[in-house]
């Protein structure tokens, strides 16, 4: 599985993983829902400490799709609802 | 994976926007193959643009820091200024001083958060701008690929992969830039109010060389104390030539100190033009600077109020001191 962390680049991330970093972002999910800043960027930093310690960074020349893409270390809760509900964020 | 459309992760969500955007610039294609050429065309704008992102941060982190090096001069200023107002005895300038510094140290302070921020900015966009660079170059390798082995109908999976991955790239890089665009801009607004500080004199802007009360009152200070000494040189120099007088003048024989000195000026007024004219001659000969080295018992009966009146008939008498007592002309 690839995943993408905004402004860092993509992981290979081993399948065995994937079940902890599905409960790392259902806590993040939680925060978001709770509007708990806190709490978010603390699950924040939990899960891409797990990406980072169970992905091996892809090459730069590889143009594979992520499979999933997280927000970056310094994102705010405000950051991550934008990209969600507004699509201008993204360009391209 | 456990995400399904009842709890969707954040990660999920945040790809499948990624997905969707990618999505609908495909769908506006005909041919799967425009597709290639054209944002091939949109990698090298979003190249140049990160590429200019990273010499704006630049550009903005430098300015930041000549301001930082201006505010440091400047709580440097004010602690000497402290000190130097603290040893006049001037508490309440020092304390004066010492509060300015620490509102320029704020600023500082913040400065050097700012700094430390659009460092880390320039230095991801930098990585960025590299990534971005080794995914445009696989991306046309791939595009010439792809155009000279497969037809239209063939191609599409293939497109589909890469157009994705580097659409995602490009929202990435797209997304950083538009963050590093906004530190800069808030990073100007905000060198634009120090600037605007340092003009006003809040911070007592020593660096503009704008007005700056503390220092000219320490100045002051400074040429006050200057003037009190010479002041007081002059009033020692005149009691001591005050003895002298008397010998030369019994009219005022009693008196004692400036005015009595003052008033014997007066009566001997037409025995110094005598005197006056012969070292005028004599300052002829020798130039305007010739008094000055006259020897002192010359000087003794002579009195400067002439000295007052034509600054020509300078004479040997007027010892340089008194010659500068203002006094005399008015008194004459």
């Amino acid at each position: 599985m690839i995943v993408r962390i905004l402004g860092e680049g993509q992981f290979r991330v081993d399948d065995a993983a994937t079940a902890q970093l599905n409960d790392l972002d259902a806590n993040l999910e939680t925060a978001v829902n709770r509007k708990d800043e806190a709490a978010f960027t603390a699950a924040l930093t939990r899960l891409l400490a797990g990406v980072r310690a169970n992905g091996a960074p892809l090459p730069p020349d590889t143009l594979e799709p992520s499979d999933l893409i997280l927000p970056g270390e310094d994102s705010t809760m405000d950051d991550v609802r934008k990209m969600l509900t507004d699509e201008g964020l993204i360009p391209g | 994976m456990k995400g399904t459309a009842a709890r969707m992760g954040v990660m999920k969500r945040v790809s499948l926007v990624f997905k969707a955007k990618a999505n609908k610039a495909l769908d506006k294609m005909e041919d799967p193959r425009e597709t290639l050429d054209y944002s091939y065309q949109r990698q090298l704008e979003l190249l140049t643009k990160v590429r200019r992102g990273v010499a704006d941060v630049a550009t903005s982190r430098k300015r930041v820091e000549l301001q930082m090096n201006q505010l440091q001069q400047q709580a440097n200023k004010l602690q000497d200024q402290a000190r130097k107002a603290l040893s006049m005895g001037r508490e309440d300038l020092a304390r004066e001083a010492l509060t300015r510094k620490a509102s320029a140290q704020t600023q500082l302070d913040e400065l050097q958060v700012q700094y430390a921020q659009l460092q880390a900015e320039e230095e991801k966009l930098t990585v960025a701008s590299q990534r971005l660079q080794a995914k445009v170059d696989a991306f046309r390798t791939r595009k010439e690929t792809i155009k000279a082995t497969y037809t239209a109908a063939e191609a599409q999976t293939r497109i589909n992969e890469a157009f994705t991955g580097i659409s995602e790239e490009m929202g990435d890089v797209g997304m950083a830039i538009q963050r590093a665009e906004d530190k800069t801009a808030q990073m100007q607004a905000r060198a634009g109010a120090i600037d605007e500080l340092m003009a006003s004199g809040a911070l007592d802007d020593a660096v503009g060389g704008k007005r700056d009360d503390i220092q000219s009152e320490l100045d002051m200070m400074s040429a006050n104390s200057d003037v009190e000494r010479e002041l007081a040189m002059l009033k020692g120099e005149l009691t001591a030539g005050a003895p002298k007088q008397l010998e030369g003048s019994a009219p005022n024989g009693a008196s004692q100190g400036t005015q009595g000195t003052q008033g014997t000026q007066a009566y001997q007024a037409p025995q110094q033009n005598q005197q006056n004219q012969q070292n005028q001659q004599q300052q002829q000969a020798e130039g305007p600077y010739a008094p000055q080295y006259t020897p002192p018992q010359q000087a003794e009966p002579v009195q400067p109020p002439q000295q007052g009146q034509q600054g020509q008939q300078t004479q040997p008498a007027g010892a340089p001191g008194l010659a500068d007592e203002p006094q005399d002309g008015d008194r004459s």
